[in-house]
C-alpha cells in the first residue's frame, strides 16, 4: 500500500488462526491501521491478495460485513446520539444482536448511557466503539488500539473481555502500542516496522533466544580476586561478564531455574553479601526496541 | 453458556431501513437548529407574509393565505431535503459516522433509502404543523382527495430533486463549507427562487425561475393544491434529480 510517495505497507504476509488473539505491534507509522483497513475492505490492496474468513474484503464486502466487527480508532458517531441509542441502533442492523444492556455493563457504559456522544470522555467513546464492534456477535473482530487512553482499571476489564471473546470462539486481531497488552493477551504477535513484518511468533518465542537473562550484582566491598571469573565459569558457556565498576558487575547469558542457586552458592563460597541482586528476563519491549531500532513507541 | 459465541448475520433490509430512518429523523427533530429550519422559520414566514401582504394590499391573484400556504409547504420540503440533509450528511462525513456505518452490514442503498424515508417522516411533521397553522388562518386546503394526492406527489418529486442536490454538496465540500453553502442557497432561493411567491409575480423572469428546482417545486405544490397536475414542473424536478444523482454518484466521498 502506498500513499503518495510513502510506502505504508510493503510485501506483508501473515495469517491469523481462528479463535486466537493476534496482536499487530509497531511504532507510529508502521502501517498497522493501513493493514487493518485493508482487511476491513476500506482499502484496496495495490498488490497481493487479502482474504478474510475466505472472502475478498473489497469484492465480497456485503458477505463479509455481517461476520466481522470493527472498532475504529476514533469517532464514528452522531454527536447528538446518546451512547445507548447508538448501540441499540447498531444492534437492530444485525440479525441476532448481543444483549445491549449486558455490553453496556461489561464495558462500564451503563452510567453514561443517556449522555450524548459529544459529551462522552475519550475513554467512554473508545469503549462505545468496542461495544459497537461486538454488538453484532461477530466471528472476527478487528480492534484498533482498543485501550488507548483508558485508565488501568478499565484497561484490565477490556483485557478480560477480549480473553472471554477468545474463550467463546471469537477471533481477535488488535493493534497496540502497549507491549504489556500484546504480551498478556496475544497468542501471536506480529511486529511491523515501516510497513514490513520484522518478527512473528508467540510472545514466548519472541522473547527467547539471543541474550536471555541479565544478572546485576552490587556489593559493598570489592569482589575477591578471581571471583567474578569463577562465577562466569559456574554459570556456563555463553555467559558474558561486564565489570561495571569495582563494586558492581553485570552478567548476561542463558538462564534457567538453577541460575539463581548458582549465584547464591557463589556468594556463600566467597562470603559476599550483595547489596542488591537482580535477574531480569528479556521481555517483549526489549525485542521490540531491538527490532525497530529503538524508536519511540508513541 | 458462552456470552460471545458468534451468531453473525444482517437484519432484514426492511428492519434496517426503518431503524435507519427512525434514527435520522429523531436526530433531525432533536437538533435545535434543524428544528428552527424545519418548522419555526416556515411558520414565521407564513404568518409574516400573509399579514404583510394583507397590510400593503398586494394583489396575489387569490386570497393571500391560499397562495402563500402552498408556497411555505414547498419551502419546508426544500429546507429539509436540501439544507438539513446536506448539513447532517456533511457532519456525518466529518465525524466518521458514514465510515462507521460502513462497518455495519448496511448497504449503501439501504442507508440512502433510510435517509430519504427520514426526510419524508420529517416532512409529514412539517406539513402537519404548517398546514395546521395555515388552516387556522383560513387556508382552504388542497382541493379534495385528488389535490392531497397531487400534493404528496409534488413533495416526493421535490424531495428527490433537493436531496440529490444536497448530497452533491455534502459529498464534495468540507462540513463547514457545506453548512455555509447550504444555508446561503436556501436563503437565495427563499428570497428569489419562486418558492413562496408564484412565478407569475416575477414578470419576465417568471419563465426562468420555473427552471430552478425551487420554482418548479413551488409551482408544482401550488398547482397540486388547486387540484391540477403540473407536468412541466414535475418534469423539471425529475431532470434536477437525474442531474444531481449522476453528479453525486461520481463525486461523493464517503470519508
Amino acid at each position: 500500500m502506498r500513499y503518495g510517495d510513502t510506502l505504508a505497507v510493503d510485501g506483508l504476509s501473515l495469517t491469523v488462526e481462528r479463535g486466537t488473539i493476534t496482536a499487530v505491534l509497531g511504532p507510529n507509522g508502521a502501517g498497522k491501521t493501513t493493514t487493518l483497513e485493508t482487511c476491513e475492505g476500506y482499502r484496496r490492496p495495490q498488490g497481493g491478495t487479502v482474504r478474510v474468513l475466505g472472502l475478498d474484503p473489497v469484492r465480497q464486502r456485503a458477505e463479509l460485513l455481517p461476520r466481522i466487527g470493527v472498532m475504529l480508532q476514533s469517532g464514528g458517531a452522531w454527536s447528538g446520539a446518546r451512547a445507548d441509542e447508538m448501540l441499540r441502533h447498531f444492534a437492530r442492523l444485525h440479525a441476532q444482536p448481543q444483549d445491549v444492556g449486558l455490553l453496556m455493563e461489561r464495558l462500564a457504559l451503563h452510567e453514561c448511557g443517556r449522555t450524548p456522544y459529544r459529551r462522552l470522555s475519550g475513554g467512554q467513546q473508545q469503549r462505545l466503539g468496542l461495544a459497537l464492534a461486538l454488538v453484532g456477535r461477530p466471528e472476527l473482530v478487528f480492534v484498533d488500539e482498543p485501550t488507548a487512553g483508558m485508565d488501568p482499571q478499565i484497561r484490565r476489564a477490556v483485557w478480560e473481555l477480549l480473553e472471554e471473546l477468545r474463550a467463546d470462539g471469537v477471533t481477535v486481531v488488535l493493534t497496540t502500542h502497549y507491549l504489556e497488552e500484546a504480551e498478556r493477551l496475544a497468542d501471536r504477535v506480529h511486529i511491523l516496522d515501516r510497513g514490513r513484518l520484522v518478527a512473528s511468533g508467540t510472545p514466548l518465542e519472541l522473547t527467547r533466544g539471543g541474550t536471555v537473562a541479565t544478572i546485576r550484582i552490587v556489593v559493598t566491598q570489592p569482589f575477591p580476586a578471581g571471583a567474578p571469573d569463577e562465577l562466569v565459569r559456574a554459570l556456563g558457556a555463553g555467559t558474558e561478564l561486564t565489570v561495571l565498576d569495582p563494586l558492581s558487575l553485570q552478567l548476561s547469558g542463558p538462564a534457567d531455574s538453577n541460575t539463581l542457586a548458582t549465584v547464591a552458592a557463589w556468594c556463600a563460597r566467597h562470603d559476599v553479601l550483595p547489596e542488591s541482586l537482580s535477574l531480569g528476563q528479556r521481555n517483549l519491549e526489549d525485542v521490540f526496541l531491538e527490532l525497530t531500532g529503538r524508536e519511540s513507541l508513541s | 453458556m458462552s456470552t460471545f459465541a458468534p451468531a453473525p448475520g444482517a437484519a432484514p433490509v426492511s428492519r434496517q431501513l426503518l431503524t435507519q430512518a427512525g434514527m435520522e429523523a429523531r436526530l433531525m427533530l432533536r437538533n435545535g437548529e434543524q428544528l428552527l429550519l424545519a418548522v419555526v422559520i416556515p411558520v414565521i414566514v407564513l404568518v409574516g407574509s400573509v399579514r404583510g401582504v394583507e397590510r400593503v394590499g398586494f394583489d396575489l391573484d387569490g386570497r393571500p393565505i391560499d397562495v402563500l400556504t402552498p408556497g411555505v409547504l414547498a419551502l419546508a420540503v426544500m429546507s429539509t431535503a436540501f439544507t438539513s440533509l446536506a448539513i447532517a450528511t456533511g457532519f456525518e462525513r466529518r465525524y466518521g459516522v458514514l465510515k462507521r456505518l460502513g462497518t455495519a452490514p448496511l448497504s449503501r442503498a439501504t442507508l440512502l433509502g433510510g435517509k430519504v424515508l427520514a426526510l419524508l417522516l420529517v416532512e409529514v411533521f412539517q406539513f402537519a404543523v404548517i398546514g395546521g397553522v395555515g388552516l387556522a388562518m383560513g387556508w382552504s386546503g388542497p382541493s379534495g382527495a385528488g389535490g392531497e394526492l397531487l400534493l404528496v406527489l409534488a413533495a416526493l418529486f421535490g424531495t428527490a430533486a433537493f436531496a440529490s442536490l444536497g448530497m452533491l454538496l455534502a459529498g464534495s465540500l468540507r462540513a463547514e463549507a457545506t453548512l455555509a453553502a447550504a444555508n446561503l442557497v436556501y436563503l437565495l432561493l427563499l428570497a428569489g427562487g419562486a418558492v413562496i411567491l408564484p412565478a407569475t409575480l416575477y414578470g419576465g423572469l417568471g419563465d426562468v425561475v420555473r427552471w430552478l428546482p425551487s420554482g418548479a417545486l413551488g409551482e408544482a405544490v401550488r398547482s397540486a393544491c388547486d387540484g391540477a397536475l403540473a407536468v412541466r414542473d414535475l418534469g423539471v424536478l425529475l431532470a434536477w434529480t437525474v442531474l444531481g444523482s449522476a453528479l453525486t454518484a461520481r463525486t461523493f466521498k464517503w470519508e
